[in-house]
């Protein structure tokens, strides 16, 4: 359960942004791969959880979820995996460990008034 | 008031840790410490592995060790038994070790620049090593999930299993088995008396992680240890390589 350190971590920055631009934060936009070790709906809830005690107590949280691709050298193409579990190739299923994307964990934009 | 408006920023949430880890190999690098971290779930043996595993690279090398626990320091009294310097940190409630927990725990602990460098030394009020490690290993609190999300400044992360915890447990946790290095399959002594399916855990690991390294140990026997230490010789050796290269990153 690290998902309340990176949910203070994301309202440090958004904190930090809102100073920057003298602008309120009415929502902050992740993206987040399966592969980026944290759990969608335990962010979800430890962001809504710690957000009360900052001035971002109504800022809404989006999540996009990032698909892992996976580099396939027989197709020599971006390819979906299998799964998370088998990280081969979904057209010719070879294995790679090649991860193009996937492990995602970003702050991506906000949307702001000012 | 005006209407929202939409703002592309484009950072990491961990941007703050990741710029830390980011220095902290850097430094590192500069003062000739190549750091090895050690990740598993709780009781998989990361403290008898490392505790074999420091003796032996005390050896030939100089060696230290950071242990992350949550509560006590048993395990950096067990690893001192190794001869070699160990620091603990205890990190509270918190699940995994941050590179700020590093930086922490090192500054003042050894001099952090490299021995052999021309320049003048900087004092750093009170070290307790006179001369800092060759080896830095990092022992990570117990757990297969938080600690995959955190970059240490490490140059090697070993992931432990054990023999006794089921072989499909890469497919249960295969984050931490993409972020790792090479995985360590640790008790090798009970596998029979386990009845550890070889096989299929190579199996699993592979298929979360394809083309992984798989090491295979015993702390207790010993067995698997010189393969550990052929390995471990390799890397330094590439790392020193890289370290020494002027287009190193």
């Amino acid at each position: 359960m690290h998902e309340l350190s990176i949910a203070m971590s994301l309202l440090d920055a958004l904190e930090e942004e809102a100073e920057r631009r003298k602008a309120r934060v009415i929502a902050a936009h992740v993206r987040l791969g399966p592969l980026s070790g944290v759990v969608k709906e335990a962010l979800v809830s430890a962001f809504e959880m710690a957000r009360q005690s900052t001035l971002l107590a109504n800022c809404q949280l989006v999540i996009e979820d990032v698909p892992i691709v996976v580099f396939c050298p027989v197709c020599n193409a971006e390819r979906p995996p299998v799964s998370i579990q088998e990280m081969c190739c979904s057209f010719c299923g070879t294995p790679t460990p090649r991860v193009i994307t996937g492990s995602e964990m970003e702050l991506k934009a906000l949307e702001i008034e000012s | 008031m005006s209407t929202p408006r939409l703002v592309e920023v484009r950072q990491k949430i961990l941007k703050q840790n990741d710029v830390t880890a980011r220095a902290l190999r850097q430094r590192f690098h500069d003062a000739g410490i190549f750091v090895i971290s050690l990740v598993s779930s709780p009781g998989a043996g990361k403290t008898a592995f490392l505790e074999r595993v420091l003796t032996l690279a005390a050896k030939n090398y100089r060696v230290a060790a950071l242990v992350g626990d949550l509560a006590t320091d048993n395990d950096a009294a067990r690893l001192s038994r190794s001869g070699a310097p160990v620091k603990q940190i205890t990190t509270g409630t918190v699940c995994h070790l941050e590179a700020q927990m590093i930086h922490d725990a090192i500054e003042g602990w050894f001099p952090l620049e490299n021995p052999f460098s021309s320049q003048e030394s900087r004092a750093i009020p009170g070290p307790q090593l006179p001369v800092s490690p060759e080896i830095l290993f990092i022992e990570n609190v117990g757990n297969l999930v938080c600690p995959s999300s955190y970059d240490l400044g490490e140059d090697l992360r070993l992931v432990l299993l054990s023999v006794t915890e089921g072989e499909d447990k890469p497919l249960k946790y295969p984050t931490i088995f993409n972020t790792a290095d090479v995985a360590v399959i640790t008790k090798m002594d009970l596998a029979d008396a386990v009845g550890f399916d070889r096989a299929a855990a190579y199996h699993s690991i592979h298929s979360v992680r394809p083309g992984m390294t798989i090491l295979e140990v015993s702390a207790k026997s010993d067995a698997g240890l010189d393969s550990w230490q052929r390995f471990f010789t390799q890397r330094l050796d590439q790392w020193r390589m890289r370290c020494a290269s002027p287009i190193s990153t």
